[in-house]
């Protein structure tokens, strides 16, 4: 397995990802602004880090899972920005020809099981892949992610119970962004410990700085050798931060502007990462400015691509609903 | 390189907004991701960035300007490089259409309805003039819930209210409204995400003669808690011999929304209706949606209340006084005919009341009855009407197989087959998973015209 180094290398190309992952939402956000994405967007801006950092250790084979804020996901696991930005806006060249849209995403050869929009359901669907892994032996991990929100459905301890019974190869990630829409933590849960949620299942857990990818990367490295070795599953609690809204229509009258501003100004994680590389490769700004330039180019080939795109045809209603 | 900043949409219904504030003003450098304004609608609030990396020139509205049109210009920044010439292409897109939603389905729907609703409100006026004693006041869908469930409150003080959101967030289609504020947060309780558990918990309640109002912030999420619904609310009166009641509604929006596709977007009616020990209520106007959600909230059952979201913002007169409750189980006929019967409920009511404005122009006089109640359903109004027309059409959003309007049909043929000059057809979305693309999702509803169509079939017209 691959342990996270900090090569230069390495770094820029975590830089790299994240950046494309916050330029990617903030144009999503503007094409719902204008109409070209309909019904609910939840953008990821903020919570770069912990996607990019587990992206980083993945092995060959090993799959993820996560609920409707899958955007960053979805390019972080791979997938081709240009079909993802073509889902978002309902054409046929999206990876699911238009039928899924924000929520519902899937790329099984990335071993990319959705975007779910049911709050909690792909938390025991993750255990079933990591049931399956294990059943065909092929020493793969599946990350299951969800929110501190969907840590309080029943289904995630009934999947801990039997994840941890049947030692399997699953590593649940916890993404804490404080919030679950308009409801703090503290209001929801009777426990903010929630790397601590399966101590009643004998399953170990840990908090990790979700703003920091060096640290996500190490801390998934150890969950994932943790099932790679047979011990069975593994919590992941990643303190991070939502910027925007829970989607595009939200009443932010739930935390103040200054909460807000406050962590963008001293955690944010894409800033963390550019300090590193200036301090410790001398990156210079001219360098930064050339891979804006190329993040920006792929962003707007995406966005062109998916507007020049055509709607399904509309016998694509009638298909897809049975497999052959 | 001069960019053109737009006024954003923060929902698929929204057509326009006000800024209430700018943070930049002419001269001020902005990057990606800086707050540049702040846009706000009766239901959300958002911080619009910049996308862009430039010079703000200058700002087009004034701080605090309402009634903005989505896409209108707003303000301009000098950019470098190729963003401008991107954005531009992006104004070019909608340079026809400065109303965003002008070219949705659903806001045509939603215009179109304005136009028949403003039809409903001339008859209902008539109506009112002969009946001095009501008040007639305007209201919209989430009012009147809104209403009936704080005039509930008042009324017993064993009712409660509890779900997501609920509370300080004011609800997530702002329909408990204040009521954190006026009934405090023993009887306005806010949820974790745990549909299962807390139903579970709403039920226990009810069984020891507490009243609970469960909101579900749509029925797509009470599949988590159908266990506790179907297998614990509805069957426990029978099972206990008549000894445990659960007085208890579960209320919440159901049905198609507004591009969310398969998970978020699809009816429940029929699935809760064919349950013994439930009764299911799917009200269409304001007034029937107020009258009947009181009489759920002092019903000694389990009531499964469904809503509408695209219903929530539409207005209608309300012509009872505040403490009128409407009885479950008594349909409604809204529009007298002696050519054919329609049938509809809920939103199905609002592509009905299109199609017979266009029908009378064809001179074909439809009897239009509104159900309100899908358990137990109001045979006696239906098939009197059917007796007269010998003809019957039904509409519903829900999906074809086992639906309202197939049990309604065979219960027709049972009891009135005689009557019938032509088959009863059955308009309902189509039975495939609601897509997320426009023109699919447009093509998985029923619509005015399916409407028009099967009239015209079961009148042997072409
Ligand atoms: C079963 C279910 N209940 C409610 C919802 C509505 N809903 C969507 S997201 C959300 C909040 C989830 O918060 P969290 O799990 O913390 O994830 P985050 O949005 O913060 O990423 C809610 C209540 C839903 N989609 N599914
Ligand atoms: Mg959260």
């Amino acid at each position: 397995m691959k342990i996270p180094t900090t090569s230069k290398k390495e770094l820029l190309e975590l830089y790299n990802k994240m950046l494309l992952i916050r330029r990617f939402e903030e144009k999503a956000g503007q094409l719902y602004g204008m109409g070209h994405i309909g019904g609910f967007c939840h953008l990821y801006i903020g919570q770069e880090a912990v996607v990019v950092g587990i992206e980083s250790i993945k092995k060959t084979g090993d799959q993820n899972i996560t609920s409707y804020r899958d955007h960053g996901h979805m390019l972080a696991c791979g997938m081709d920005p240009k079909m993802v930005m073509a889902e978002l806006t309902g054409r046929s060249t999206g990876y699911s020809k238009g039928k899924g849209g924000s929520m519902h995403m899937f790329s099984k050869s990335e071993g990319f099981y959705g975007g779910h929009g049911i709050v909690g359901a792909q938390v025991p669907i993750g255990a079933g892949i990591a049931f399956a892994n294990k059943y065909k032996n092929n020493g793969n991990v599946c990350f299951t992610y969800f929110g501190e929100g969907a840590a309080n459905q029943g289904q995630v301890y009934e999947t801990f119970n039997m994840a941890s019974l049947w030692s399997l190869p699953v590593v649940f990630v916890i993404e804490n962004n404080q919030y679950a829409m308009g409801t703090s933590i503290v209001r929801a849960s009777s426990t903010e410990e929630m790397f601590a949620r399966g101590v009643a299942f004998n399953i170990p857990g840990k908090a990790v700085n979700g703003m920091d990818v060096l640290e996500v990367s190490k801390e998934a490295s150890n969950a994932a050798e943790h099932c790679r070795s047979g011990k069975g599953p593994f919590i992941l609690e990643m303190k991070t931060y939502r910027y925007r809204g829970h989607s595009m229509s939200d009443p932010a009258k739930y935390r103040t502007r200054e909460e807000v501003q406050k962590i963008r100004e001293e955690k944010d994680p894409i800033d963390t990462l550019r300090s590193l590389l200036i301090e410790k490769y001398k990156i210079s700004e001219k360098e930064f400015k050339t891979i804006d330039g190329e993040i920006k180019a792929i962003v707007t080939e995406s966005s062109d691509f998916a507007l020049n795109s055509p709607e399904p045809n509309i016998e694509e209603l009638w298909t897809d609903i049975y497999a052959d | 390189m001069k960019t053109e900043i737009l006024m954003p949409s923060l929902s698929p219904t929204m057509e326009e907004g006000s800024l209430a504030k700018w943070y930049v003003s002419p001269g001020d450098k902005v990057k990606p991701g800086d707050i540049i304004a702040d846009i706000e609608t009766d239901k959300a609030l958002m911080e619009y960035e910049s996308i862009e990396e430039g010079t703000i020139l200058d700002l087009l509205v004034e701080e605090g300007t309402e009634n903005i049109k989505v896409n209108s210009l707003i303000a301009i920044i000098e950019t470098e490089g190729s963003e401008g010439i991107e954005q531009k292409k992006d104004i070019d897109l909608n340079q026809n259409e400065p109303a965003l939603f002008d070219k949705s389905d659903q806001t045509s729907q939603v215009k179109t309805e304005a136009n028949v609703i403003s039809r409903v409100d001339d008859k209902e006026k008539n109506h009112q003039e002969l009946n001095e004693n009501s008040s007639t006041k305007q209201l919209t869908v989430r009012e009147a819930i809104n209403s009936a469930i704080a005039e509930e409150m008042k009324l017993d003080e064993n009712v409660f209210l509890m779900g997501e959101e609920v509370g300080e967030y004011q609800g997530a289609y702002k329909v408990s409204q204040g009521l954190l504020e006026e009934f405090g947060s023993n009887r306005v309780i806010d949820t974790p995400i745990t549909e299962h558990g807390f139903t579970g918990l709403a039920v226990g309640a009810a069984f020891s003669g507490i009243r609970p109002i469960v909101e579900f912030m749509t029925f797509n999420f009470a599949m988590q808690a159908l266990d506790q619904i179907v297998n614990s609310a509805a069957k426990t009166n029978y099972m206990s011999g008549g000894q445990i009641n659960c007085p208890i509604v579960f209320r919440g929006p159901n049905g198609a929304a507004a591009r969310v596709a398969a998970q978020h977007s699809q009816d429940f009616a029929s699935l809760y209706a064919s349950i013994p020990g439930l009764k299911v209520i799917q009200p269409f106007s304001a007034e029937d949606t107020k009258g009947l959600l009181k009489a759920a909230i002092r019903e000694n059952n389990p009531v499964v209340f469904l809503e509408n979201e695209i219903l929530y913002g539409k207005s209608f007169p309300v012509n009872i006084s505040d403490d009128q409750v409407i009885p479950i189980g008594k349909a409604k006929t809204v529009s007298i005919g002696k050519d054919v019967t329609i049938i509809s409920y809920g939103i199905g009511m609002l592509h009905t009341l299109e199609a017979n404005i266009k029908l009378k122009e064809l001179g074909i006089s439809a009897e239009v009855i509104d159900l309100r109640t899908i358990r137990p359903i109001d045979f006696e109004t239906i098939i009197e009407s059917v007796k007269k027309t010998n003809r019957c059409v039904t509409v519903e959003e829900s999906f074809p197989v086992c639906s309202i309007g197939s049990y309604v049909g065979s219960q027709i043929m049972i009891k009135a087959f005689d009557y019938l000059d032509a088959p009863v057809l059955n308009c309902t979305g189509k039975d495939v998973p609601m897509p997320y693309a426009e023109n699919l999702e447009k093509a998985a509803l029923t619509s005015p015209d399916e409407i028009i169509s099967a009239v015209k079939k079961v009148l042997y017209k072409n």
